[in-house]
């Protein structure tokens, strides 16, 4: 499995778009540093971003990665190889290059300007560990979804309507349902339903940390109270899991039964 | 006769120079080792000098128009149960002491320096720490108190006191003064025509600054940080705010500035960086918000029900979480010729001006209002794209709340 996870990441390491993608980081953090001395400034900036492009990225990354290596797939099935080691260890490979890119290309121009002697240090472990469990989550749901489906519109298609869903439509549905329901106390059932989103648990975990809690009124408290806690954060960090396990699961499970 | 009125008159004047103002030195070795003794043998315009050292008895009555002043800040208590200082007379200077260690008492506001029905005092450059209410102007007139470091240790509301408290008074001058840890820093109610400026109001549990029932009042040039809320100005007319910062008033319900029925205030050139709330305004009328600045506020101005003829104008708005929530309707209120930093309009003609309104009201702003809990979607990307579809066809957002002439750069 480590060969094949070596495999896929030198191969993703040497590909253009890996670059692009560390340089996209690299420059545009870059410029927002340059732009304004205030750390906590530009980590909201990029909180911003990295809730947004990580998981787009990683979505197109994984859907990509896995249409373009089929042949090299089914070279290496005819191998003495268990389909698990082969395909987890493709996966792992494609995520882990996503995360070193992301957390080269923010953590370089952080570490030039001394992030290490800003008391912004914390804030700033939970934007990237979030942005590396959200490129974890999203390239393992490509990933997923390009196994299931041979035809490469529909699986291109599948996993954009994916993000958008987690992106945009969810916290639309969510509204609505918050403006149906307003008659009701709601703290804790939209504490339940934030937790199932991961790109909603990542944004309230960074907006948290950032000291906007304190806008977010009686509801901000319910929620700093219940992530504050040892259970919160456990939970939130178990629903983060989920997401990663839940892909892989099934990559495994489609992997097993698939006729190649 | 108008040599009778000279010769009265210049004898008058000539008065002071013939009395015999003495200096009393009190100290353990000095002919007055206890200030009480100092004050019984002294006389109108008398100063007494207190040398540096620890001087504790029951409650001092100063009833005499004399100075009292201490010399490196010699240290006066009282014991428990007691006030340490009150004046009791007309033009009486209290400066240089250390007062220290007023035990909290639940029936009575216990007061280090307590001025009751007189005018014409002087309370300057004293230390006061750990004082349940520190000054305490009763019925008091024609003062000033300036230059005094106040330090509590309040933890909640219940059981603290204000560091300078006024209790019906007029022309009363507060000056740079540094109060930390009280329940209010400054408390004034039935307080008229007093100015309050230059104060450094920090770490209070409640209020910086909190007027009550006062009118004609001004404060200026004061900074108000990390207090429960920055300051409250609650009934009163024709209060002046002017020049004040408000910075870091940051917390569930704290903001910078509630106004409270308020009528015919001005409020120019203030800055309110990084509070919950920079101005919440219930049931204000006819004041006039003029070039201040507001910077990264979660709401700038939150305006609730029943406020008419307000004018906001020449203020700028900078990175606000939002900048503008007003309850119900725009009520004659104008909000013309600001800077808004999330403007995005064009200015063709070049005169400064935006050619297109801008809109201070979002979306996400006016459901806050209606469902609280809707705000944990803040910054969400669903929420972003609704405000830019509001922002360019309005439904929900009332329409009429308007900056006709948005400005393209801040007011420097």
């Amino acid at each position: 499995m480590f060969k094949i996870l070596r495999y896929s990441f030198s191969d993703l390491m040497r590909s253009r778009w890996t670059y692009f993608y560390f340089g996209f980081f690299l420059l545009f953090t870059l410029g927002l540093l340059f732009l304004s001395s205030d750390v906590g400034k530009v980590i909201i900036s990029l909180m911003n971003v990295i809730l947004i492009l990580v998981p787009l990225i990683a979505t197109m990354f994984g859907i990509m990665f896995y249409y373009n290596s089929r042949e090299f797939t089914e070279l290496l099935l005819a191998q003495p190889l268990s389909r698990t080691q082969l395909f987890i260890g493709q996966y792992l490979g494609l995520a882990l290059s996503l995360s070193a890119s992301l957390l080269l290309g923010v953590g370089l121009p952080f570490l030039v300007y001394g992030i290490f002697m800003s008391a912004e240090i914390w804030n700033f472990a939970v934007l990237l560990l979030n942005g590396i469990l959200l490129s974890f989550i999203f390239s393992g749901m490509a990933f997923w979804i390009a196994l299931r489906h041979e035809n490469r519109i529909k699986g291109f298609g599948l996993a954009i309507m994916m993000w958008l869903f987690f992106a945009v439509i969810y916290d639309g549905i969510f509204l609505l349902g918050l403006m149906w329901f307003s008659d009701y106390p709601l703290e804790y059932v939209s504490l339940g339903v934030s937790l199932l989103n991961p790109i909603d648990l990542s944004r309230i975990l960074i907006l948290l940390k950032l000291d906007i809690s304190a806008l977010m009124g009686y509801t901000g408290a319910v929620f700093e109270k219940f992530l504050g806690t040892g259970l919160g954060i456990s939970l939130s960090f178990l629903s983060l899991g989920f997401w990663i396990l839940l892909p892989t699961a099934n990559i495994r499970r489609v992997a097993l039964k698939k006729d190649f | 006769m108008t040599h009778a009125r000279f010769a009265i008159l210049s004898f008058l004047l000539l008065v002071p120079l013939f009395s015999r103002a003495r200096t009393l030195e009190v100290c353990a070795s000095c002919a007055y080792p206890t200030i009480q003794q100092a004050l019984d043998a002294s006389q109108d315009g008398d100063q007494i000098v207190v040398k540096a050292g620890t001087y504790l008895q029951p409650t001092l009555y100063i009833a005499k128009a004399i100075t009292l002043s201490g010399e490196n800040y010699p240290i006066l208590e009282a014991p428990k149960g007691q006030e340490i200082l009150v004046i009791d007379a007309d033009g009486v200077t209290v400066e240089g002491l250390q007062l220290q260690n007023l035990t909290p008492n639940y029936l009575k506001d216990l007061a280090a320096i307590r001025v009751r029905r007189k005018g014409f005092f002087r309370i300057l450059n004293n230390r006061l720490i750990n004082t349940f209410f520190a000054i305490y102007l009763e019925y008091a007139r024609d003062g000033e108190v300036s230059g005094n470091t106040i330090t509590g240790t309040a933890v909640n509301e219940l059981s603290s006191g204000n560091g300078i408290h006024g209790w019906y008074g007029e022309y009363v001058c507060i000056e740079n003064n540094t109060i930390k840890g009280h329940r209010d820093g400054i408390y004034l109610e039935f307080m008229h025509f007093c100015s309050v400026s230059g104060n450094h109001s920090e770490a209070n549990v409640r209020y910086g600054l909190h007027f009550m029932f006062s009118n004609d009042d001004h404060y200026s040039r004061n900074t108000f940080r990390k207090n429960g809320a920055g300051v409250a100005v609650m009934f009163g007319k024709r209060i002046g705010m002017t020049d004040n910062l408000f910075d870091y008033n940051w917390g569930r319900s704290a903001y910078g500035l509630l106004l409270k029925e308020i009528y015919d205030g001005k409020i120019e050139r203030n800055r309110f960086v990084q509070n919950t709330i920079g101005i919440h305004i219930e049931g204000a009328s006819r004041v006039e918000y003029h070039q201040n600045t507001f910077q990264r506020n979660g709401w700038a101005v939150k305006i609730a029900g029943g406020c008419l003829d307000n004018d906001f104008a020449g203020n700028t708005f900078l990175s606000n979480a939002m900048d503008f929530v007003l309850n119900g309707r725009v009520n004659s209120n104008t909000f013309n010729g600001n800077y808004w930093s999330e403007y995005t309009g064009y200015d063709l003609d070049r005169d400064g001006l935006g050619d297109v309104p801008h809109r201070p009201v979002k979306l996400f702003s006016y459901i806050v209002t209606r469902t609280p809990e809707s705000i944990i979607l803040l910054r969400s990307l669903f929420i972003d794209l609704m405000n830019f579809s509001e922002k360019v066809s309005p439904v929900f957002t009332p329409a009429d709340i308007l900056d006709h002439k948005p400005l393209m750069h801040p007011l420097q």
